[in-house]
C-alpha cells in the first residue's frame, strides 16, 4: 500500500543531512559549549554556525537569534518576555482570533495578570485587516502579535502592511510574528517588514523536534524567560542543545537553498488538488487558494462525513491527514480559525486539513483523490441520523 | 524497624475445608502484587496467618501500596519480629518499638499479649502486667487505659515473637482466582472499569472484551481501553483483552433495522459475542457497567431486552449506583482520568437522536429477523478474528 503523508503542517520528516549532523554532534563532537576545553569550543562552533545560517535566511544579525525548545516556547517568550519588560510603558496587547494556542494561551495568561488584550476578528478568508490593527494600536500598546501563515486554513496575513501601520501609529509598539507555518516557505525580511520578534520551529521544516528559534531584534527590550547559567547572552539559559541547533541550522539552510523551486512545486500541486476537490460534490475548500494563500495547506469540508471518521478511513488506506476540528463530539470545538471565519458547525465538524511538503508528489495526490472518490459515498451512507 | 507485615484476612477464615485454597490464592496474589516492588519478599503461611517478610532492604511505602491492592486482605499490620531471647530482651525490644513508632508519648495504651506458644513462661495475664509496667517505667507520660486505649500494643508469642500496634486497612474482598472467571464488557467509559474492579474484588478472575469500530472509532479509543484494562489489572491481576472488530456488524444493522432500535440490537449482538468469547475462555459469567436508567439502553426495558440473549449470568455490580457513586470508586481506583479522555466509542457513533427507551422484545426480535441472511457468519468472523492483548 502506498503511504502518503499529507500532515506536514503537524510535522515533517527529518532530512538525511539534518540527521547526519545531529548524529555527529551526539557521537563525535558531543562537548558542552560552556566547557573551556577543546571539546567545548568544537561544539560551540556548531551553535554559532547554525545561528549564522538562520540569520542569513532572514538577513539579520546572528546575535539576534535565540535557540529555544520549539515554536511554542518562542511564542510564549515573545509575548511574556516583552510584556514583563515593557509593562511600565503600557499594558495593552493586540492579537487576532485565529492565532495558534501557543500565542493565544500566553495572551490569556497575560490578561489574567492584568494586561488588556484586543482580539481582532478576521474576514471569511481568515485575514485580519491592517486598518483594524492600526486602529487598535494606541499609546499604551506594547505589542502586536499576528501570525504569518494560519496553520488551519493556510491564510496569509498582510504582515508587511501591518508592520508599516503599527510603526506609523506608535513607533514604540513591538511587532511579533508567529512564522511557524511560514518560515521555510516565504522569504521573510524582519527589518524591512518592521518585525521585531519572530518565532519559528525546526520540525516543521524537516529539522528535529524540540528545536526552534526566536528572532528578537537588538532594539527589543525583552526579559529572559528561562534563568540559569547565562547561556545565549544570558537571555535563554540551559546547556546549549547542540544537536538541536545544528540540525535546525542545517534544515534552515536546506529550506532556503531551493526555496523558489520547492514553493512553486507545492503551489502547482495545491492548485491541482484544489481544482480536483472543487469538482467533487459536497466539498467546500476553505479560505483563499491562489497565490495569496500558503502553498502547502488545503483545508476542506466533506459534508455529511465527520472529520475523524474520514481521517481514520484515509489512514486505513495509508493516507495521513489532520482533522480540521475537534476529535470528538464530547469535546468542545477546538478550532479557533474555522469558528472565526464563520463556518457553521456542520462544516467545522467535517473539515480536514491536507498539508504538503516539497517531498509530496502528484502521484500521491492522485492516489488520495481516487481514495476520496471511492470512500466518500460509502461514508455518507452511514451518517448519524 | 519493621521487618515484616502481618496480613489479616477476614472472609477467608470462614471457608471451612476450602480454607487452604483461599490462603494459597491469597499468597499467590500477594506474590504477584509484590513482583514490581523494590526488594525481595518471602510470603509464608503460619497457623492461620500470612506474613510478608522482606529479605534485606525494601521500600516500605511501595510495599504497603501494593498490598492495599490485593483482594482478600482485611488488614495489613507492620510488625517487628524478634527472636525469643528471654523476657528482658523482649521488654527491651518492646520499648524500642514504642519509642520508634510513637515519638509523642502522651497517650494511653493497653497491652495485649497472646501466648500462642504455650511453653513460654508465665501466663498472658502476667506478661501483660509485666510488660505494661516496663512501658510505664520507661515512658512515664504514657498511661494505661484498658477500655479505650489510643494504642493497642500486641505481642504475639509464637516460634518467634511479633510486636505490632498499627493496622492499615486492606481492600477486603476475596483473593482473585478463588471464584472462577468472568468476561467484562469494557467500553472506555467510567462505569465498566469500576464494574470489573468490583467483581474482581469478590475473587473473580477477569477477561475483557472491547468492541472496536474502525474507522468510526479511533486507534486512540482502543489505546484508552488498553490503558483502562491495565489500571484494572493492578487489582485483578493479568487480563486478556479481546478486541472485536464490530464495524461490519454495526453497518449491517444500520442498513437493515429501524434506526431507533440500532443501539439495542447492537448491544444484543455485543452480549452474544462476549458470551461466545467468554465460553471459549472458560468464563462463567458476563460483567457490564450498566446502571438503571443512565442512558436509553439502560432502562429496565432495555436491560431486559439485552439480557434476553444471554445464557450466562450477567453481573451488573453498579446497577443501583448513581453516577456520582460510580465516579467516587473510579477516582479511588484511579481510572477516572483515563475514562474521561474524549474518544468516541462504538455505542455512540450512530446513536439515533431519539432511540427507543422501552423496547418491546417481540418487535426487536422481528427486526433482527432482517439480519438473518448474513449475521451468523458475521458474528462468527468477529469472534474468530478478535485480537487478544495480554495485559499484566
Amino acid at each position: 500500500m502506498m503511504e502518503v503523508y499529507l500532515d506536514n503542517s503537524a510535522t515533517t520528516r527529518c532530512r538525511p543531512q539534518v540527521r547526519d549532523v545531529v548524529v555527529k554532534t551526539m557521537m563525535e563532537d558531543y562537548g558542552n559549549p560552556s566547557s573551556m576545553h577543546k571539546k567545548g569550543v568544537e561544539a560551540e562552533q556548531y551553535v554559532k554556525q547554525a545561528a549564522r545560517e538562520i540569520a542569513r535566511t532572514l538577513k539579520v544579525d546572528p546575535k539576534e537569534i535565540y535557540f529555544t525548545s520549539g515554536g511554542t516556547e518562542s511564542n510564549n517568550w515573545a509575548l511574556i518576555g516583552t510584556a514583563l519588560a515593557n509593562q511600565r510603558r503600557g499594558r495593552h496587547i493586540v492579537t487576532t482570533r485565529i492565532e495558534h494556542p501557543a500565542v493565544s494561551a500566553p495572551a490569556q495568561f497575560l490578561e489574567r495578570q492584568g494586561f488588556s488584550v484586543t482580539w481582532l476578528d478576521v474576514d471569511k478568508n481568515g485575514r485580519v485587516s491592517p486598518e483594524a490593527v492600526e486602529e487598535a494600536v494606541g499609546p499604551e500598546t506594547i505589542l502586536v502579535s499576528v501570525m504569518y501563515v494560519n496553520n488551519e486554513i493556510g491564510a496569509v496575513e498582510p504582515v508587511e502592511e501591518i508592520g508599516r501601520r503599527i510603526k506609523g501609529k506608535n513607533p514604540g509598539t513591538y511587532f511579533h510574528v508567529d512564522a511557524i507555518q511560514a518560515y521555510g516557505k516565504y522569504l521573510i525580511r524582519p527589518r524591512k517588514m518592521k518585525i521585531d520578534l519572530l518565532s519559528a520551529s525546526g520540525h516543521k521544516i524537516h529539522g528535529p523536534k524540540g528545536t526552534g528559534f526566536l528572532y528578537a531584534g537588538q532594539q527589543v527590550k525583552l526579559f529572559p524567560y528561562i534563568y540559569g547559567g547565562g547561556q545565549q547572552q544570558g537571555m535563554r539559559s540551559g546547556t546549549d542543545n547542540v544537536p538541536g541547533a545544528a540540525g535546525l541550522g542545517e534544515a534552515a539552510r536546506l529550506a532556503y537553498g531551493d526555496l523558489d523551486e520547492a514553493v512553486s512545486r507545492m503551489r502547482e500541486l495545491k492548485n491541482y488538488f484544489v481544482q480536483e476537490l472543487g469538482a467533487m460534490e459536497q466539498v467546500t475548500v476553505h479560505g483563499l487558494t491562489g497565490e495569496d494563500s500558503a502553498p502547502h495547506i488545503v483545508s476542506a469540508s466533506f459534508a455529511g462525513v465527520r472529520s475523524e471518521v474520514l481521517l481514520h478511513t484515509l489512514e486505513d488506506r495509508g493516507i495521513y491527514v489532520s482533522a480540521g476540528s475537534a476529535c470528538s463530539t464530547h469535546k468542545k470545538n477546538q478550532s479557533p480559525t474555522l469558528t472565526a471565519i464563520g463556518l457553521p458547525a456542520a462544516l467545522r465538524e467535517s473539515a480536514v486539513r491536507f498539508s504538503f511538503s516539497d517531498e509530496t508528489t502528484r502521484e500521491e495526490l492522485d492516489y488520495t483523490l481516487t481514495v476520496l472518490r471511492e470512500v466518500l459515498p460509502m461514508l455518507r451512507r452511514y451518517a448519524r441520523k | 524497624m519493621f521487618k515484616a507485615f502481618l496480613i489479616k484476612y477476614a472472609e477467608i477464615g470462614i471457608k471451612g475445608k476450602n480454607r487452604y485454597v483461599f490462603e494459597d490464592a491469597l499468597i499467590s496474589q500477594i506474590h504477584h502484587a509484590l513482583k514490581n516492588v523494590d526488594g525481595k519478599f518471602q510470603v509464608t503461611k503460619e497457623q492461620g496467618r500470612v506474613y510478608v517478610e522482606p529479605e534485606g532492604a525494601f521500600d516500605y511505602e511501595e510495599t504497603v501500596d501494593a498490598l492495599k491492592r490485593v483482594f482478600g486482605i482485611a488488614e495489613i499490620c507492620p510488625v517487628m519480629i524478634c527472636q525469643d531471647r528471654g523476657f528482658e530482651a523482649l521488654a527491651e525490644d518492646l520499648l524500642r518499638y514504642v519509642d520508634h513508632v510513637y515519638p509523642e508519648k502522651n497517650r494511653t495504651f493497653k497491652m495485649h499479649v497472646r501466648r500462642a506458644r504455650k511453653s513460654y513462661p508465665g501466663t498472658s495475664m502476667s506478661l501483660n502486667a509485666d510488660l505494661g509496667e516496663r512501658v510505664l517505667r520507661a515512658y512515664p507520660e504514657m498511661k494505661v487505659d484498658v477500655h479505650h486505649p489510643d494504642i493497642l500494643l500486641v505481642v504475639e508469642i509464637r516460634e518467634r515473637i511479633y510486636i505490632y500496634s498499627e493496622t492499615i486497612p486492606g481492600p477486603g474482598g476475596m483473593p482473585v482466582g478463588t471464584n472462577g472467571k468472568a468476561m467484562l464488557l469494557l467500553s472506555g467509559g467510567i462505569d465498566s472499569p469500576v464494574a470489573g474492579y468490583m467483581i474482581a474484588k469478590r475473587g473473580v478472575q477477569i477477561d475483557a472484551v472491547y468492541f472496536h469500530a474502525p474507522p468510526y472509532t479511533s486507534e486512540r479509543a482502543k489505546q484508552k481501553v488498553v490503558d483502562l484494562a491495565r489500571l484494572v489489572a493492578r487489582y485483578s491481576g493479568p487480563i486478556h483483552l479481546h478486541v472485536v472488530n464490530f464495524t461490519d456488524i454495526q453497518l449491517y444493522i444500520y442498513d437493515q433495522c429501524p434506526h431507533d432500535e440500532l443501539t439495542i440490537i447492537m448491544r444484543r449482538y455485543m452480549m452474544r459475542i462476549a458470551e461466545e468469547i467468554g465460553k471459549a475462555n472458560k468464563c462463567l459469567a458476563l460483567i457490564t457497567g450498566e446502571s438503571i436508567g443512565q442512558v436509553a439502553s439502560q432502562t429496565v426495558q432495555s436491560l431486559a431486552a439485552t439480557n434476553e440473549v444471554c445464557t450466562m449470568p450477567v453481573f451488573r455490580p453498579v446497577i443501583g449506583f448513581d453516577k456520582q457513586e460510580i465516579i467516587d470508586i473510579a477516582y479511588k481506583i484511579n481510572t477516572y482520568e483515563t475514562s474521561i479522555e474524549p474518544y468516541e466509542d462504538c455505542c455512540t457513533i450512530f446513536v439515533a437522536k431519539h432511540p427507543v427507551t422501552k423496547p418491546n422484545v417481540q418487535v426487536i426480535r422481528r427486526s433482527e429477523q432482517k439480519l438473518q441472511e448474513k449475521i451468523d457468519d458475521m458474528v462468527k468472523t468477529a469472534v474468530e478474528t478478535a485480537e487478544v492483548i495480554r495485559i499484566h
